[in-house]
Order: C-alpha cells, then sequence, then structure tokens
C-alpha cells in the first residue's frame, strides 16, 4: 500500500476521498545518461515474472503537454518560469492519468524520474525553492527513490557513446559555456550539486551507476523486493 | 526568480477583474485610451492563451482531458508565459501595463472547481503584484442575464460542467458563477482589490477608475503632454469607444 503522505499540500485532495492505493511507487533518479532506461528495462521483466502489474511513466510523455512541450522546446520563445510549469503540468497529468490509476489498481509503478529531477532542473535556472516545494508538494511520497549517483567525469563517455550533447541536456538556454562541451559540464556539474542537496531530506537510496548495469540491477532487486506486495 | 511582492519596476501595473459581464472590459479599454491621450506608452495584455500553450489548452478542454489541478496548471504555465514576454520586459521598459483579468481569475475559477486555495496562490507566486486591482462588483443576476442573454450555448469547462454540480449547462454555470463570486468577495481583503460599483453608469465608473489611477503615475515617463480636451473628461468621445467596445468584447468568455 502507498501511503497518503505527500511533501506539501494534498491539492488534489486524494486524502478527502480517502483513496486506497494498493501500488507501490517506485522511482529512479539520476541525471542525463546515467543508465536509468537501462535499469527499469532490467527491472521490468523480472518484476512481471514474477507476477507483477507494472506499468511505467517517463516525463513529457502525458496525453494533455508531452506533445505541446517538446513544440516549445524547438522553438525559441521558453522562457524559464514557462518551461518549469509546463513541466510540472506534464507531470501532475501524468500523476492523475498514468500513476494513480495504476497505484489505485495495485500496478508496481516505475517512473522514469519524479519531481526531483523536475526541481533539480528548475533550481538551476533560478526557480525560488519554496515555490518548487510547494507547487509540487502535491505528489506523493514514493515508496523508494533510488538515486543512480555519478559524477561528472562519468557522464561524458555515456552522453558521446549515446545520443551526443543535446541542446537541452547541455542547458544551452541558460549560456553557461561557449559551446555544447562547455555548457554540458558547468549545466550537468550544477544538476548534480542539486540533487546531492536533496538526497537526505528526500531520503534518496543512493546507488553507485559506475558499476556494471548487472551489479546496479542486482542491488536494485535486493532492495525492491521487500517492498513488493507478499514480497 | 523573484516573487510576488518582490518586484520593482519603474512601470506600472493596472488590472482589471470581475465576473463576466460585469463591464470591467470596458473600464479598462477606456482607461487605456485615455492613458494613451496622456501621453503614456501602454502596453495592454490580454487573457488569451499565449501561442506555446495554446494548442494544448484547446485540445484539453475540445477532448475534456482537464481535471482540475491540470486546468490550474496549464493556465499557470500561459500566465507564466504572459508574465516572462508581455508584462516584465514592458514594466522594466517603464511602461504602463494594462491587463484584462490577472491571477486573481485564476484564484476565483480555480478554487470553484475544487484546487486548494492556499495550492493555487503559491503557484502564482512569480507573478508580479499590480500597482492597482480593480474589482467590479456586480450583482451575479445582472451579470448572468448579460451574459446568457443572446448565447445558446455554454462551453464544457466555461460553464463548470466538469464539476458535476448539475446537468443543466445554464443551471451549473449559474451554480459555478455562485462560487466565483463568492472567491472574488473573499479576495478583496486578502489580496488589496479596489472594490468599484459596476451597476453605476460607465462614465461615472471611468472618472472614478481614473481618479484612483491618477496619483500612482506621478514620475512615470511620457512621450509627449497631456492632449487637452475642452471640457475634461470629454464625455462623448467616451461614449463612443464604449459603443465600440461593447461591439468588440461581446463574445467575451471566462
Amino acid at each position: 500500500m502507498t501511503q497518503l503522505t505527500f511533501y506539501g499540500i494534498d491539492a488534489i485532495g486524494l486524502k478527502a476521498r480517502n483513496e486506497l492505493l494498493p501500488g507501490r511507487l517506485i522511482v529512479i533518479e539520476g541525471t542525463d545518461g546515467v543508465g536509468r532506461s537501462t535499469q527499469l528495462n532490467l527491472l521490468r521483466p523480472w518484476l512481471e515474472s514474477s507476477g507483477y502489474a507494472v506499468v511505467d511513466s517517463e516525463m513529457t510523455t502525458s496525453v494533455l503537454v508531452g506533445a505541446g512541450l517538446k513544440r516549445a522546446k524547438e522553438g525559441n520563445t521558453l522562457g524559464s518560469i514557462t518551461l518549469n510549469l509546463f513541466y510540472c503540468t506534464d507531470f501532475v497529468d501524468r500523476f492523475e492519468d498514468q500513476i494513480l490509476p495504476a497505484l489505485r489498481a495495485g500496478f508496481i509503478v516505475l517512473t522514469d524520474r519524479y519531481i526531483y529531477s523536475l526541481m533539480a532542473r528548475a533550481l538551476v535556472r533560478g526557480a525560488d525553492p519554496a515555490w518548487l516545494r510547494s507547487i509540487y508538494g502535491l505528489a506523493l511520497r514514493p515508496d523508494a527513490i533510488f538515486y543512480l549517483k555519478v559524477g561528472i567525469e562519468d557522464i561524458i563517455p555515456r552522453i558521446l557513446q549515446g545520443s551526443g550533447f543535446d541542446y537541452w541536456e547541455s542547458g544551452m538556454d541558460l549560456r553557461l559555456g561557449n559551446d555544447l562541451y562547455e555548457s554540458f559540464i558547468n549545466y550537468q556539474t550544477l544538476l548534480l550539486a542539486e540533487y546531492e542537496k536533496m538526497a537526505a531530506p528526500y531520503d534518496f537510496q543512493v546507488i553507485d551507476a559506475t558499476l556494471p548495469a548487472e551489479v546496479i540491477a542486482e542491488q536494485l532487486k535486493r532492495k525492491i523486493l521487500p517492498l513488493l506486495p507478499h514480497g | 526568480m523573484q516573487t510576488y511582492g518582490s518586484h520593482h519596476f519603474p512601470g506600472k501595473l493596472f488590472i482589471v477583474e470581475g465576473v463576466d459581464g460585469s463591464g470591467k472590459s470596458t473600464q479598462i479599454a477606456l482607461l487605456r485610451q485615455w492613458l494613451i491621450s496622456e501621453g503614456y506608452t501602454v502596453f495592454f495584455s490580454e487573457w488569451n492563451s499565449s501561442p506555446l500553450v495554446k494548442k494544448a489548452t484547446s485540445r484539453g478542454k475540445k477532448k475534456q482531458l482537464l481535471t482540475p489541478t491540470t486546468f490550474s496548471l496549464i493556465h499557470a504555465t500561459d500566465f507564466a508565459d504572459r508574465t516572462e514576454h508581455d508584462i516584465i520586459p514592458p514594466l522594466k521598459a517603464g511602461a504602463i501595463v494594462l491587463a484584462d483579468r490577472y491571477i486573481y481569475t485564476a484564484f476565483a475559477r480555480d478554487v470553484a472547481r475544487g484546487v486548494d486555495r492556499q495550492w493555487v496562490r503559491e503557484l502564482y507566486q512569480f507573478a508580479v503584484q499590480p500597482t492597482l486591482a480593480f474589482y467590479y462588483r456586480v450583482p451575479l443576476q445582472v451579470s448572468l442575464s448579460r451574459i446568457l442573454t443572446g448565447r445558446a450555448e455554454l462551453k464544457y469547462y466555461e460553464a463548470g460542467m466538469d464539476l458535476g454540480l448539475s446537468s443543466d449547462p445554464h443551471e451549473s454555470f449559474r451554480l459555478f458563477q455562485q462560487r466565483i463570486v463568492d472567491e472574488y468577495e473573499a479576495m478583496v481583503d486578502e489580496c488589496g482589490l479596489t472594490v468599484m460599483d459596476a451597476t453605476l453608469p460607465i462614465p461615472d465608473q471611468q472618472r472614478q477608475m481614473r481618479a484612483l489611477v491618477r496619483p500612482h503615475l506621478r514620475g512615470v515617463r511620457r512621450l509627449h503632454d497631456p492632449i487637452q480636451y475642452t471640457n475634461g473628461l470629454d464625455l462623448a468621445s467616451v461614449m463612443e469607444s464604449v459603443e465600440n467596445q461593447l461591439n468588440r468584447h461581446s463574445g467575451e468568455q471566462l
């Protein structure tokens, strides 16, 4: 049972409706290129073969604004407060439309990032911390948050072997460097610092993401098992 | 990010609030003309959707995808875009910014939809506090008859049909508007709204509005000297523009 506990105001009003959420909410957090989707792809078949129904949810995939957000990011008029609220709308739509129904139905919800990445990005873009805490205060406290931790030096080869430097993943809107590489280093360094600051107050379980993927998956499975219904 | 009340700009921000049919759009249009004739640089910001968010909002409404919370958030996103493009830059430039509806519309409407009162207020912390916020108070019966006369159809969210207050759109609209009015009334003290009697003749309301705005114009840069009218307020031109404005705003909706 996912408890009805929130970081701030329960703006959606779940407590008033006495919601029962027999599912589990498990969050994989970490910066770009850290191997989150690799882990989700390893966890999902393991859970399903153990008889659990699994739903996953990823950023910018909301029915409501997913496409609009992607379109807005391609233009050049998006201000930082607007960007932050766009992401927040996307999150809350996924929260109400994908995550909550799955939790009600007893699913194991694996989310590729949650409010923490959104807050980290917003903080780097100068958002007011108290403002962020109150708007994202409507989010349920997950049953577990696994933070895949790497240093900046470990991300570079992963990104280069993957899709290369991306405009937004490099924080180019913030003009932190002369080119993608410089900006990427500066932006990701700031992001990692924000994750570090959140680790203790939000009870992140820190995982060393420089280990081989299979080793990380084993660690995650060991930690997830006791959280499962009849686990 | 600067929060509500902490912005300091050379420009001034005057906004009007009130339910549909309160006549607020007419009043701010008249204020705008006066300010321009007085030689000020005026930037008018409408409550319309910004291009960035418009598609998602209208799709969400058409397909009824919106919950009270996402309805609130998507409008806040829209308003953030308006703040970052239409409100903060002109205020920094020393202009007078006028807005037809502001964050108080969102407070009233979202809380009427059942969103937590405190949460909505926190959500809009990024907004600039207006120099003056006028609330056009009108009895509900008057605004309802102004709106519903000649309107065959009310839209789903406009009528508050998502709240399930009544299966009849007109009855639902009436109940929803009542809740909105209650929220406005509660905000008068909380948010420091300047109450205007929207049942008075239009020129009287306008005279009061100008008198309230004038003291805040001291020190604001003008482009030229005021255009002199022989009889002060020039009521003939006021009434002419009233009619123009009324024609233009007859299709307004929340």
